[in-house]
């Protein structure tokens, strides 16, 4: 495979790993580095990539495990995850009902979410997948992932309703 | 759209038993205009993930992995070119030093009378630029007797 049928190949999905590489590292600048990483890594098996039914699927594992252990040597570093694009969470009255009606509320209640649930919420309601090709990639039966699913968009929703109330009050 | 329907796929979607058709049906009705009052709170949560997959990978690939390979290879090939320059040099001069050795024994007498007769030469006419000491050498002999 030459660089031009690989980047054919890799076009079609290389924005959705990176989405769910940031929905992870939140970080843009990080986010950017796992893609290339990724990619770079497809790039090396290239000859036995034809083996793999799905490509993508194969390049959202990838992903997925290379974020995690991101994270999880940030922490075992006791390093703080730095990041440029992530305001204070602690954002200002005036900051907070700006954001009330924004998709930036959603998105920061989402980064507070366990990271098995962000994976979920960002294949489902973002990527739009079915559950079956999450259940491959994240190796886990429809009725979990439905479980894990629910939970997060409830969560979202209540952490929606109560800073409105707080607008209000 | 009716309402309720857009309520029960609601409670559905919060359940996560909703299709992915019926998510787009959710997502399509919170993005017209037309929003009921009491679930305007759920707006941004579908224009969220709207607009979330728009994001686009923009940085650049690298796939040199290549080319890389390749400034190996030509550092290497550079590296052994240097050393094989520097071991024929060496490997090449030290020739010329071993006409140093005669085997012919008359030969080398006459070399070495030749090197001598050049000392002896040198040394003789350093010994001439001295000679005007010798006017120094008479004259403290005269004075001093």
């Amino acid at each position: 495979m030459n660089q031009k049928e690989f980047m054919l190949l890799v076009n079609p999905f290389k924005d959705k790993v990176f989405r769910l590489a940031k929905r992870l590292l939140v970080s843009t600048e990080e986010a950017e580095d796992a893609t290339q990483e990724v990619l770079v890594k497809l790039w090396n098996k290239n000859e036995s990539l034809e083996e793999y039914k799905s490509v993508e699927a194969v390049a959202m594992t990838m992903t997925k495990n290379y974020c995690l252990d991101q994270l999880k040597s940030k922490r075992a570093n006791n390093m703080k995850i730095v990041h440029n694009n992530f305001t204070d969470r602690e954002a200002s009255v005036q900051q907070k009902v700006e954001d009330r009606d924004t998709w930036n509320w959603v998105e920061k209640i989402m980064n507070d979410l366990p990271e098995q649930q962000k994976l979920i919420v960002q294949m489902r309601d973002i990527e739009e997948m079915e559950f079956e090709e999450i259940g491959k990639i994240l190796e886990m039966n429809e009725s979990a992932i439905r479980t894990a699913l629910s939970r997060a968009r409830k969560t979202i929703r209540e952490t929606m309703i109560k800073t409105n109330h707080y607008g209000i009050g | 759209m009716a309402l309720d329907r857009i309520e029960i796929l609601l409670e559905k979607y919060f359940e996560a038993e909703t299709s992915i058709a019926e998510e787009k049906e959710l997502k399509n009705y919170f993005a017209s205009s037309d929003v009921a009052q009491h679930l305007e709170q759920y707006k941004p949560i579908f224009g969220y993930a709207t607009q979330a997959k728009q994001e686009q990978f923009t940085a650049r690939i690298p796939l040199n992995t290549k080319k890389r390979k390749s400034v190996v290879w030509l550092s290497v090939a550079a590296s052994v070119a240097v050393l094989l320059g520097v071991g024929l040099f060496t490997f090449n001069h030290p020739e010329p030093q071993n006409s140093g050795v005669i085997d012919d024994p008359e030969v080398a007498f006459r070399e070495t009378q030749k090197a001598l007769a050049l000392i002896s030469q040198s040394v003789n006419k350093g010994i001439q630029s001295m000679e005007y000491l010798n006017e120094y050498e008479q004259s403290k002999n005269k004075i001093f007797k």
